[in-house]
């Protein structure tokens, strides 16, 4: 799987250039500022790619202005951006053109070598990975009338749908079968008045604009 | 009720007013400035004597008052307001403190000229509007209707003597001019003795620049120590969280190092181990990160911070920003900061269904409102969130300022003097 890599620190640049090759991904280009990146997205295509939200020259949000600019150009072009911080507003911004094959995670997760890779994979095929920070945070929108009518366990398989996992992931999560899993998405569709659907990323979306609005 | 009417009589009565405030100085000026200014010559000459030291006190008192009810008709009048200039009394001062400070205030020197001076302006200016009102319904009622009576009379306006039926009809018109006249007068004359009280009430020079020195004495104080007080916070948390934090990571693959060989099962919990301890002492250096600087104020400006502010909100809440540019970053971080605090006050207390931030720039002052639909009654000086806001704002001249009726929702308005820079070109504006 091609892979470009935008990361302004060496180490971290390094270190996620000698992870991604570890698990078999094929680092296509690795880039270091903003400027460079719009071009390495455009005329490498690749398969995924991770970009930093921070980036020189300017240091303020230059990667997430490239991925978006570069999924403008080339829709559904899989991006997974990375940050030392989460903002649903970016979040927002990322999911805004509804094309999936968008992830948003916190730096930290890198450290979960597994799961990171996992994510890398996921977004690559399409899906849609939310940090459960981002998640989090829009779960304690307490005043989001319709969410008081989840049961605890409902509000956490929605958490989970949100970070993109699957149903049989998310019934090994929770160590309940897959089929336990599927009543409960179908329940919180119906109680946050959403149409039933088997497609993750659809149902990521669909959960996340719900929130957002 | 016939609307020209209305408009009529809501342009004189206004007007009427001004003549009636113009006559009720000249009466001060007539009385009490007569009598204080007499008084205090009185007093200080009976220094001397001894008595001056209670008397001289005394009488300026009653001299400040009246001075202090100018200034208030002066700023109402202006819309400027003209601070009063008095030094502050020492404390626990004696009666010859007291005697001192009152001689030694250049502002009571000045206050006695000002009774002396405003006597004949106010007495003047004061009757002017009256006068000419007064003169003008005479000159409309009273000349034609004498005439009728007597058949003579001395004169009026430009007819010296009247002489005839004709001559007499003219007052008509004539007494009507003046009277208008009488009308129009009044605001200038309450302008002019506006100007007379701020000049000679007012502070001078140097008083305003000793007031502004203890003020900027003040807030330079408040600065430093939340500053102080900021950076034990910083050092607490990060002494007590990330780094003790990397002191057991450290420990961990130390350990692990050592079992590696001797027992793999155990180093291998002790790596999992390290690892969640460093996903913690990230998380707590994050926190700290957005308490010192919101990342996201770095990245997007007051616009994007407060926006992202209010998307994380339990509430809806309406962002209003028009800013062509950004401020200089101390001052950005005081208005993020500030703002976010007003937000936090809201959520905590106010029980509000909505609220609204705005923000806007206008003549060198940023402006920012938050406003919410709760339930009002906040005691600005009861709560500490507020304090920190004004001390914030106090670093760089701004104001913050509270509307809370009961049930009426909360109002906070924040000003901060500052210019903008050029407009940033967004990145995102540009086309890929």
């Amino acid at each position: 799987m091609r892979v470009v890599i935008a990361e302004d620190l060496a180490l971290l640049r390094d270190g996620l250039t000698r992870l991604l090759q570890a698990f078999d991904f094929e680092v296509v280009a690795t880039v270091d500022n903003g400027p460079a990146l719009l071009p390495a997205l455009t005329t490498h295509r690749p398969d995924v790619a991770v970009v930093d939200v921070r980036l020189p020259p300017t240091f303020t949000d230059e990667g997430l202005q490239a991925a978006i600019q570069a999924r403008a150009q080339i829709p559904g072009l899989p991006i997974l951006v990375l940050s030392q911080h989460v903002e649903q507003l970016y979040a927002r911004e990322l999911l805004a053109d509804r094309a999936g094959a968008v992830g948003y995670l916190l730096k930290d997760r890198v450290g979960d070598v597994g799961q990171f890779v996992d994510a890398v994979r996921r977004v690559a095929a399409g899906g849609t990975v939310m940090d459960p920070e981002v998640v989090a945070q829009l779960l304690v929108r307490r005043e989001t009338k319709p969410l008081h009518r989840l049961t605890p366990r409902e509000r956490e398989v929605l958490g989970l749908m949100a970070e993109g996992r699957s149903n049989a992931a998310i019934a090994n999560r929770l160590f309940v079968t897959e089929k336990a899993v599927s009543k409960h998405i179908n329940n919180i569709f119906g109680k946050l008045g959403l149409p039933p659907s088997e497609d993750d990323n659809r149902r990521v979306l669909a959960v996340l604009a719900y929130l957002n609005a | 009720m016939d609307p020209g009417l209305d408009v009529l009589r809501s342009w004189v009565r206004p007007r009427l007013r001004y003549a009636g405030q113009g006559l009720l100085l000249a009466l001060l000026a007539a009385t009490a400035h007569v009598t204080l200014f007499v008084l205090s010559v009185v007093a200080l000459v009976c220094t001397v004597l001894g008595v001056g030291l209670y008397a001289v006190p005394a009488v300026t008192a009653a001299v400040r008052r009246l001075a202090d009810l100018n200034r208030r008709l002066a700023g109402a009048w202006t819309g400027v307001e003209v601070p009063a200039p008095y030094r502050p009394l020492p404390a626990g001062a004696g009666v010859w403190r007291r005697y001192g400070w009152v001689v030694t205030d250049p502002a009571t020197w000045r206050d006695l000229l000002w009774l002396l001076l405003a006597m004949p302006v106010n007495l003047v200016l004061g009757v002017l509007p009256s006068a000419l009102l007064l003169y003008g319904v005479e000159g409309v009622v009273g000349v034609p209707l004498l005439l009728w009576r007597l058949g003579a009379w001395y004169g009026y306006g430009v007819i010296w003597p009247i002489d005839g039926a004709f001559d007499a009809l003219l007052t008509v018109p004539q007494g009507a001019l003046i009277a208008l006249l009488g009308l129009l007068v009044g605001d200038h004359v309450r302008w002019l003795q506006a100007c007379v009280v701020r000049a000679l009430l007012g502070p001078t020079r140097g008083a305003a620049l000793r007031q502004r020195v203890q003020q900027l004495t003040e807030s330079r104080a408040e600065t430093v120590d939340a500053q102080a007080a900021e950076l034990r916070r910083i050092e607490r948390d990060l002494h007590d969280g990330a780094q003790a934090r990397l002191v057991a990571l450290r420990m961990s693959i130390g350990l692990a190092e050592q079992l590696m060989t001797r027992d793999p099962e155990a180093a291998q919990k002790l790596l999992a181990e390290a690892r969640e301890t460093s996903a913690r002492a990230l998380g707590e250096l994050r926190d700290l990160v957005r308490g010192i600087h919101p990342p996201v104020l770095a990245e997007r400006g007051l616009d994007g911070a407060v926006r992202a502010l209010a998307v994380a909100l339990p509430i809806p809440v309406e962002v209003d920003v028009d800013l062509p540019g950004r401020p200089p970053a101390p001052v950005e971080s005081a208005a993020y900061f500030a703002v976010a605090e007003s937000v936090a006050n809201l959520t905590k207390h106010s029980r509000a269904r909505h609220a609204w931030v705005r923000l806007r720039h206008d003549r060198g002052r940023l402006t920012m409102v938050v406003a919410d639909d709760g339930v009002g009654g906040a005691d600005p000086s009861a709560g500490t969130g507020l304090r920190g806001i004004e001390r914030r704002l106090a670093a760089f001249d701004g104001t913050v300022s509270v509307t809370s009726p009961p049930g009426g929702g909360t109002t906070v308005t924040m000003e901060l003097p500052c210019e903008l820079s050029s407009p940033r070109t967004s990145p995102s504006s540009g086309t890929g």
